[in-house]
């Protein structure tokens, strides 16, 4: 076991050239199967209770909230190709892979605390994330970061609504979660996924 | 609106800013990412049209007061418990999960319980869940992540009933 480090293979600059791995697109799951259902049997049982009048309500006002998030989906999923290009896929995994400790989970929740915008781009960011080599565990701190304490959700909705003292109090609450979710994320992963490499680390 | 806005102005500067970035790289670069960008976007947006155009439904058919009720003047742990439960239950955005949370402190729900609600809404509304998450990241990472944050509303109550009330 002489040979230097197998778990970082080279890390050659033409890599940035082959196509990204890990975004694959599946065109219609389970989970979507199950939203049309739930949305089916939710529209039957409005139409019952309120008839087509109830229907057509909700239908017209939530096509005028959809309209108004597509430019932000776009946006979103842009944002996300744009990064995972640009971010160096080996620096990415040395910040932000498993082997990063703390460090890592600091830098995501950090990331995800001041990435603007809502779920259209902290998902799709994230997932582009995941792609070039950050690991489930700052991957899980930047999305609890980015609800927790993200500051898009709390200035838009939760201070008109809740008020500012509770808003601040319960984001100084939240503060440590990030980090606590990351590192549990981290500690369970390792467990549930063991890699052959973890064997070398153990000796 | 005028944080709408200013959210929209944060949001499209960062794709410039990023786009610039990647455009100071070569055109190729630029517009593969664009391409794939673009394309991202086509795949997932009959996803998102299901998920906000149905929502209204789903909304419409679970009434905010069973929410509520389960977040009444009950306290202790069993009060957190059931905050987080009606937390992942809560259907709709963000209006309807942070008022439910303002009607139960004013009708007397304990504050900690409001905490492990908002931090449970949160972290696993299922509504958002399955329509945001699920369509942009594996499955397997968004199951795990929910796994994993389980026991963090539940932290927050903790947290709260030690440094009390704001």
């Amino acid at each position: 076991m002489s040979e230097p480090s197998p778990n970082n293979p080279a890390p050659a600059e033409d890599a940035e050239s082959e196509p990204r791995p890990g975004r694959v697109r599946k065109p219609i799951g389970w989970s979507t199967i199950i939203i049309a259902v739930l949305v089916a049997v939710s529209a039957v049982l409005v139409w019952r209770r309120d008839g087509t009048a109830g229907v057509l309500d909700i239908l017209t006002h939530d096509l005028s909230l959809f309209s108004g998030i597509l430019p932000r989906v776009l946006a979103g999923c842009l944002l996300g190709a744009l990064i995972s290009e640009i971010l160096p896929h080996e620096k990415v995994s040395r910040s932000l892979g498993p082997k990063s400790g703390l460090m890592g989970l600091l830098i995501g929740t950090a990331f995800g605390a001041i990435l603007p915008g809502g779920p259209f781009t902290a998902y799709p960011v994230a997932s582009a994330l995941l792609a070039v080599g950050a690991d489930f565990g700052a991957t899980i701190a930047m999305v609890v970061s980015w609800t927790l304490i993200g500051y898009g959700r709390a200035v838009a909705w939760e201070i008109p609504i809740m008020g500012t003292d509770f808003t601040l109090w319960r984001i100084l609450i939240s503060l440590p979660l990030p980090v606590l979710a990351g590192a549990l994320g981290r500690f369970v992963y390792v467990r549930l996924y063991p890699q052959p490499i973890a064997k070398d680390d153990e000796s | 609106m005028s944080a709408a806005l200013l959210i929209d102005i944060l949001l499209w500067g960062s794709v410039l800013g990023v786009g610039l970035i990647a455009f100071r790289r070569g055109p190729t670069v630029f517009k593969a990412s664009l391409r794939e960008g673009a394309m991202d976007f086509i795949n997932i947006v009959p996803r998102i049209a299901l998920g906000v155009i149905g929502s209204g439904y789903i909304a419409a058919i679970i009434p905010q007061e069973v929410i509520t009720g389960w977040l009444g003047p009950d306290s202790g742990w069993l009060g957190v418990a059931s905050a987080v439960v009606a937390g992942a239950a809560t259907p709709g955005g963000p209006v309807i999960g942070f008022s439910i949370g303002t009607v139960a402190l004013k009708s007397g729900g304990g504050v900690p319980q409001v905490v492990a609600y908002v931090v449970a809404w949160a972290l696993f509304a299922f509504q958002r869940v399955i329509l945001w998450e699920i369509p942009f990241m594996p499955a397997r990472f968004v199951w795990f992540r929910c796994a994993v944050s389980v026991p963090f509303p539940f932290v927050a109550a903790a947290i709260a009933m030690v440094i009390g009330k704001p």
